[in-house]
Parts: structure tokens; C-alpha cells; sequence
């Protein structure tokens, strides 16, 4: 006999992947418009980003439903995760659609002649998402755990990005428009990888009943 | 009345039953108060509320089972897919066919063996063809999600079973002469709760083919099996919507402090 309870968690957890895997493609193809100048790809993300948004509204739904049936343990741990994932995910479309705007807006000017590690900030970024939601399938939290400490690196390289933009916006007024785009894009990119983090700590409370937020040492390691 | 076969062919959006301004009373009681609902084919409808409020009298009238109470008497009308059950032309005994219960407390008869259990309605009923009586044993047997376990001892007591397992064979005894809607007065309310669950996701499995109607005092088990839901207080119908709706924002108050706990 099926349970049918557990048929109403699986389809949230479809659901939830389903909608992973749209955000994922905004965060693609947002990084992918900023670099080749593809307006029509930026513009393409925007237009998507409705889509992950009513996946959102539906999980909630789906799960406040889930919770009238009162679930217990890690059966009530998942429904109240999944609405926590939802919303990351939702914000991470929201920064694709930022990244999307602004490369929409950077492909009708001129290139900035200068030398960013975007490219590799967006790899990194987008491997924590797919990590932190790999972890997340496999239940798997030393997975997890091993993600969050990769957040440092993105937040380094943010910092590095914004210090060589303020400098060439010093040495190249005409540029500051154009270099405030990019300052916006690395920034949501620096945001994506919060959320991937975020999703990875849900995902350690998920395995393991442990509410690990604001208690993580860079290294991976607890606080006092 | 129309033959209980028929009934699967019916649209699962006529309503099953239609029940207008019951009323039903005790002697100078009245247990249940000028009640009017509907209740959808091929769904489950749950019926909540505090202890005494009337559930389980309404439930037992939408099959006569109050009539057992010589001083029971009711008003108003109740409609079986458009047939009146009160008519003065209807035997009891039909209606009860038509529409099966299933008790709080599992109440197989304790000296016939399991299959003896499942087929004495249709027995009662004149019959005797063994073929027929085996299909009818395995396949009720089957539905009601007890075959597996039962099946190399069909001959041993119905007492032999545990209690979420004689529940199940009291499913099975009612569904064996194919009643179109299935009574359930809190089915689940004396087993664990690995028995509640598998009697959970029966009657999920059941509302495929039947209407059912539960009594139950556990509003998660409402949430969980139910498509509808009905809150009574006192007698009377006090709110009838989609359990969705029963669940996260009930329309009157009385329900709102009802379902999160605060009275009954």
C-alpha cells in the first residue's frame, strides 16, 4: 500500500528541484549574457524569472498543506526546509534577473577595457548552488557542511572585483557608469553564493536536527 | 432504488449523498439540528467536533443505523444519488447494503474464521456459489490492503488478527457487498500509529471507487485523508468547506478555535 503522505513529500521535493533547476539556468544564462554581451539572453532571464517566483508560492502552498497533516521529525524538518530552499531560490533568480538587467544594459555600450575575475566568481558561485542542492538529493550533510566555508572565497573575490572597478572608475571617469554595472553583477554574484550557503546550512538542520546558522567559523568549524 | 453495480459509472461530481434539513431526535432531544450538506462521490468527507455535538448520530443516519434506538426519530430528507432513503417503500436493510460502516471498535464476529468474516453480508444476502464467494473474499481482502497478510490463513479465527488488522477485515466484511459509500465512526482512534497510517492510506486508496464519510477527533487525520470537511457543535453544522479551506482559514471563528485547540 502506498503512503501517501510520503508521495505528498516527494512531490514537494520535485517540485523543489524542478524550481532548482530554473534558477540555476537564470544563473547561467545570466553569466552568460554579461560576458558574450547577449541582450537577447538577458532579456530572455528577466522574462523567467516569473516562473521561479510562482514556483515559490506553490512550494509554500504545497507545504502549509503538508503541515496541517502534522508531520513529525525529520518528515516536519523537510516541509519547514523546503519552504527556507524555496526562498532561497527565489532569490537567486531575483540576482540573475539583477545580473540580467545590468548586462542587458552593459551590451549597448561600449566594452570596459579591463581585466575582472567574473568568470571564475560565477563558477564558483554556481557550483555552490549545484553542490549545496546535490547535498540536498543526497541527504548528505558532510556535503553540505564542506560547502559553506567556499563562501569565504566568493566574498574574497568580490572584494578583489570592487577594488580594481573603484580603481579604474579613479582613473577612468567616463567608465563609472558602465563599472557601477559590473560593481551590481559582482555583487549578486557574491549574493547567489549567500544563498547556496544558506540552502547547505538547511540542509545540515535537515540530516541532522542542528541549527548551524551564524555559528560557522570561515573554516568550516563551529564557534565557541 | 438503483442497483449498487451502477454506481461507479456515476460522475464523480453528483454528489453521493444530499442531505437537506435533517434533524434528528432523541425522544425530546434533538442530537442533530436542521443540517443541509453534500457529500461528493469518490471523495472523503470528514465530520469534526466535540465530543457530543451530533457527528456520530449524523453519520449513523445516512444509513439508518440510529433507527436501532427505538426513540430515535428524524425530519428532513437525505438523497442516495438521487434516492430518497427515508421513503416509506425503502427497506433499512437496503440502505444499509448500500451504505456500509465501518465502527470505531473492530467488531469481527469472533467465532467465524477471516474469509467467514468477509462474506457474511453477501451470505445473508442468499449467496452460496463458492466461486463467486472466493472472488468476492480476495478481492475485498485485497482492497482493503489486508491480502497479503491474510492470505495463507483464511480459515484461522478473525480474533487471531491484531487490532489494526481486524479493523481492516471489518473494512473488507463492508466493502464485500459493494456498497456505494463507506460510514467510518473513528476507524482509527484505538490503534498504534503504524496501524492508523495503513488505515489512512486505505481510505485514500478507497476513495478511487467509494464515498466516504469519517467521524474522526483527530484533525491531523482529517488533514491527512479528507477532501471535505464539516465541523458540528452542538447539533448543528457550523462550517462545511474544503478541508484545505477548514484547515488554514476557516470562515467563523468557532471553527478557527476548534481546529487549533482552544475549545471542545
Amino acid at each position: 500500500m502506498d503512503n501517501h503522505f510520503e508521495m505528498g513529500l516527494d512531490e514537494l521535493r520535485q517540485k523543489l528541484l524542478t524550481m532548482a533547476s530554473h534558477a540555476e539556468t537564470a544563473v547561467n544564462q545570466s553569466v552568460q549574457s554579461l560576458m558574450q554581451r547577449n541582450r537577447d539572453l538577458a532579456v530572455r532571464v528577466r522574462a523567467d524569472d516569473d516562473l521561479i517566483d510562482k514556483f515559490e508560492i506553490e512550494i509554500d502552498e504545497m507545504a502549509i498543506l503538508l503541515l496541517t497533516k502534522a508531520p513529525l521529525a525529520s518528515n516536519l524538518r523537510l516541509v519547514t526546509v523546503a519552504m527556507k530552499i524555496s526562498q532561497n531560490l527565489e532569490r537567486i533568480g531575483d540576482e540573475a534577473t539583477k545580473i540580467a538587467k545590468r548586462s542587458r544594459d552593459l551590451a549597448q555600450e561600449p566594452p570596459v577595457k579591463i581585466n575582472l575575475d567574473l568568470p571564475r566568481m560565477a563558477t564558483l558561485a554556481l557550483a555552490m548552488v549545484k553542490d549545496s542542492l546535490d547535498s540536498f538529493v543526497q541527504r548528505d550533510s558532510v556535503a553540505a557542511r564542506a560547502i559553506i566555508p567556499r563562501d569565504k572565497e566568493v566574498d574574497a573575490l568580490n572584494k578583489q572585483v570592487h577594488g580594481i572597478l573603484a580603481q579604474h572608475m579613479m582613473e577612468n571617469p567616463d567608465t563609472i557608469g558602465r563599472c557601477l554595472h559590473w560593481i551590481v553583477a559582482a555583487k549578486s554574484l557574491e549574493r547567489i553564493a549567500d544563498h547556496a550557503k544558506n540552502i547547505a546550512e538547511e540542509v545540515v538542520y535537515l540530516c541532522e536536527a542542528q541549527d548551524i546558522r551564524h555559528t560557522m567559523k570561515a573554516d568550516g568549524t563551529r564557534t565557541a | 432504488m438503483q442497483s449498487p453495480a451502477t454506481h461507479n459509472s456515476i460522475s464523480a461530481s453528483v454528489p453521493a449523498l444530499v442531505v437537506r434539513n435533517l434533524s434528528v431526535f432523541f425522544g425530546d432531544r434533538a442530537a442533530v439540528k436542521n443540517v443541509s450538506l453534500d457529500v461528493k462521490a469518490k471523495a472523503v468527507t470528514a465530520i469534526i467536533g466535540p465530543s457530543g455535538c451530533g457527528k456520530s448520530t449524523f453519520l449513523r443516519a445516512l444509513n439508518r443505523m440510529h433507527e436501532l434506538n427505538p426513540e430515535a426519530r428524524m425530519e428532513g430528507e437525505i438523497k442516495l444519488f438521487g434516492d430518497d432513503i427515508y421513503s416509506r417503500n425503502v427497506e433499512p436493510v437496503v440502505v444499509r447494503r448500500r451504505v456500509g460502516m465501518v465502527f470505531q471498535k473492530s467488531n469481527p464476529f469472533p467465532t467465524m474464521t477471516i474469509s467467514e468474516n468477509v462474506t457474511v453480508g453477501l451470505r445473508l444476502n442468499g449467496i452460496r456459489d463458492k466461486k463467486i464467494l472466493n472472488e468476492r473474499t480476495e478481492e475485498s481482502l485485497r482492497m482493503s490492503a489486508l491480502w497479503d497478510e491474510v492470505k495463507d490463513r483464511l480459515h484461522a479465527p478473525a480474533i487471531s488478527l491484531s487490532g489494526g488488522q481486524q479493523q481492516r477485515l471489518c473494512i473488507a466484511r463492508a466493502l464485500a457487498v459493494q456498497p456505494e459509500v463507506l460510514l467510518m465512526d473513528e476507524p482509527a482512534s484505538a490503534l498504534d500509529p503504524l496501524a492508523t497510517s495503513k488505515i489512512e492510506d486505505l481510505i485514500l486508496q478507497l476513495k478511487k471507487d467509494y464515498t466516504i464519510v469519517i467521524v474522526t477527533h483527530n484533525m491531523q487525520q482529517a488533514a491527512r485523508v479528507s477532501d471535505y470537511t464539516a465541523f458540528f457543535y452542538i447539533g448543528e453544522l457550523v462550517e462545511f468547506d474544503t478541508t484545505k479551506k477548514i484547515f488554514t482559514s476557516p470562515s467563523k471563528k468557532q471553527t478557527e478555535d476548534y481546529v487549533t485547540g482552544r475549545f471542545g
